[in-house]
């Protein structure tokens, strides 16, 4: 029965993340446990409490193993504290004398989350939330309470409390719920880097909290604001704006199935830029067309030591099978004087981006690139590898690295292993490769618009305000460079794709196709809506 | 036994935060030497590999991490510490 005097009620909060939910406003279950505990013996309490932090232990190991990446690793932050004897001492030091296990640890972790509480920034003072999570968890185990507390809300429900801990936010079922409004919390909290990787909406730093509970709210996380008991114009307007939202993901989802076409009928390529192959989904690369971009960084940056050939071979060739013979672009080692290497000696420069870095860096170290090239020449046998090459400026170094890759192979033919040479295109980055791309002969190219711009422009992209306003890929300066490439590619039959982050926003996408682009390379997340974008990008319109 | 020393930098805009402590506790756990670190010139040593104590000293963007080993392998410990927080903890974006 809807509550006819009910008065729309309006409160802020800060949008941790964005997102439009209309639904039942529910309360979050009390998730506090009482601890009424009998002491037995100092010896009973010390065996209880190990007990229960190996069975948190256990937990969170089951929930790491189940989660995605970025869960895991939030809940590996809360493995590793476990794991640290100093995290538990004070709690045997109390069980020691005389306390029992719970209020051992309660007390324990209190003064850690007071700590934490205390700290005068905001990332620190989150870290409170992941420590109240554990808590919570030890003292579930050893209260015996199996789970977390019931968490049954109605279908669409929109959840108000003071915060969520992460391990909570996982255990959720959020396809059913609307989202979430909070009187604490933070955009800085792991459970709102959480709700934004799952699209869920998210209010925190709720400013006032509604008494009774209404039978409807609306949840505007784009605003910054949780609406009770809405009137009937409120509730239209939001309900207009939801499901024009849902329609644009469902047509995002729905166009993920087919391939890319223009309404004018201009079929586009559409792949993905890969950074770990390890967190792009299946589905991702089988509704994508390739791989247009393979950053080989993962494999040598944040590790101990510089990977081996066969290493580097092992994760190409699993890579390419699992885009089942469509192509896969991997670009050669990318880095430079500001992302140093194992055991690699580069000197520092003033301006990296200027420096060492890229192809200039590989030829300068042949011990560096020649694994690299042997696996990639090895990895190509029968499979659709292209190999492209990073910061190309002049026909020499094309030259010069044609060389490498040629002298390796005659290498691994004496050896007696298989080899063959992948087609090698070139990334056109530089604004000399651009201008003179006729002067570069290569099997294809592919315009990485990110540092094409900060080129262009003179402008980085990290510097704040006016500087970052410059770095602008829709400037005309990168527009005809990149209209000048796409010209001679079609002129000399080079296929040209575009992998910068200017291909995965849709804004940008009917003038990037205006150019003839007809190859795009997006971020992984980016696929359904740019496919559906291509699909609409009616030209006379925008 | 003599320990070896060094300093680092932290340019992680975010500061010696949770991603960035646990990368770096595993690291130190990896190596069978003491190492131990603090956050000012005049501030307390902590043991490298108890993620509590690490977090403990809040350090953000712009301290000095000052590190200091002993035992085996003190000096390829402390070089893969420091290499780790130069690399801003692998964190950054590639650009492409």
């Amino acid at each position: 029965m809807k509550p006819r005097s009910a008065v729309e009620q309006r409160y802020r909060g800060v949008p941790a993340s964005p997102g439009l939910a209309m639904g039942a406003l529910v309360r979050l279950a009390a998730h506090a446990h009482a601890v009424a505990e009998t002491v037995e013996s100092a010896s009973a309490e010390k065996t209880r409490l190990e007990a229960a932090i190996g069975q948190a232990k256990n937990e969170l190991a089951a929930l790491i193993a189940a989660n995605d990446a970025m869960g895991a690793d939030i809940l590996e932050f809360q493995r590793e504290l476990l794991d640290d004897a100093a995290l538990a001492e004070p709690a045997f030091a109390a069980i020691a004398g005389g306390a029992g296990a719970a209020t051992a640890w309660r007390t324990a972790l209190g003064e850690q989350i007071a700590t934490y509480e205390s700290a005068d920034d905001d990332y620190f003072r989150a870290r409170a939330g992941d420590l109240a999570d554990l808590c919570d968890r030890v003292i579930a185990a050893l209260t015996g309470a199996t789970g977390a507390a019931r968490e049954d809300y109605p279908e669409g429900a929109i959840l108000l409390g003071d915060d969520l801990t992460p391990s909570r936010f996982l255990a959720m079922d959020w396809h059913r719920l609307g989202g979430a409004a909070l009187t604490a919390g933070s955009r800085a909290s792991h459970v709102a880097m959480l709700a934004r990787a799952r699209g869920v909406p998210l209010l925190t730093g709720l400013q006032g909290e509604p008494v009774g509970l209404a039978e409807e709210a609306v949840l505007d996380a784009q605003d910054g604001m949780l609406v009770v008991s809405p009137n009937a114009g409120t509730r239209a307007l939001y309900a207009k704006r939801i499901v024009a939202a849902q329609e644009q993901h469902r047509r995002a989802q729905a166009a993920l199935e087919h391939p890319a076409v223009t309404p004018a009928g201009q079929r586009i390529e559409v792949m993905v830029n890969v950074d770990d192959p390890g967190a792009v989904a299946d589905e991702i690369l089988a509704a994508s067309d390739g791989v247009g971009l393979l950053r080989t960084e993962f494999l040598f940056i944040g590790r101990p030591r510089l990977p081996t050939e066969d290493e580097q071979h092992a994760a190409y060739v699993r890579i390419l099978d699992r885009l089942g013979g469509k192509p896969v672009v991997i670009r050669t080692l990318d880095v430079g004087g500001d992302k140093p290497l194992p055991g690699v000696n580069i000197a520092a420069e003033t301006n990296p981006f200027l420096g060492l870095r890229g192809i200039r860096l590989c030829l300068e170290k042949p011990e560096l690139f020649r694994p690299q090239v042997r696996a990639l020449l090895r990895a190509g046998i029968n499979r659709a590898l292209r190999v492209m090459l990073p910061m190309i400026a002049t026909a020499d170094e094309l030259a010069e690295t044609r060389q490498i890759f040629a002298a390796c192979l005659a290498e691994l033919r004496t050896q007696g292993v298989a080899a063959e040479l992948p087609p090698l295109g070139i990334m056109v980055e530089t604004p000399a490769a651009a201008i003179a791309i006729d002067l570069l002969d290569a099997a294809f190219y592919s315009i990485g618009s990110n540092d094409l711009t900060q080129y262009v422009m003179a402008a980085a992209r990290d510097s704040g305000g006016r500087v970052a306003a410059l770095n602008d890929p829709g400037h005309p300066a990168v527009i005809r460079l990149i209209t000048h490439v796409v010209a001679h590619g079609q002129a000399n039959a080079r296929p040209v794709s575009l992998c910068g982050d200017m291909a995965s926003d849709p804004a940008l996408l009917k003038r990037l196709l205006a150019t003839g682009l007809k190859r795009l390379s997006v971020a992984p997340a980016a696929l359904g809506r740019i496919k559906l974008a291509i699909a609409e990008a009616d030209p006379d319109h925008g | 036994m003599t320990a070896v020393t060094a300093s680092v930098t932290i340019t992680h805009p975010i500061g010696l935060h949770a991603r960035p402590a646990v990368k770096l506790t595993k690291l130190a756990k990896s190596f069978a030497a003491d190492i131990r670190l603090r956050g000012s010139p005049d501030g307390e040593w902590v043991d490298a590999k108890s993620i509590v104590k690490v977090m403990s000293l809040k350090l953000r963007t712009g301290s000095v991490l000052e590190l200091q080993a002993r035992g085996e392998a003190a000096a390829p410990a402390l070089a893969a510490l420091q290499s780790l927080v130069e690399r801003n903890f692998d964190e950054a974006a590639v650009g492409s």
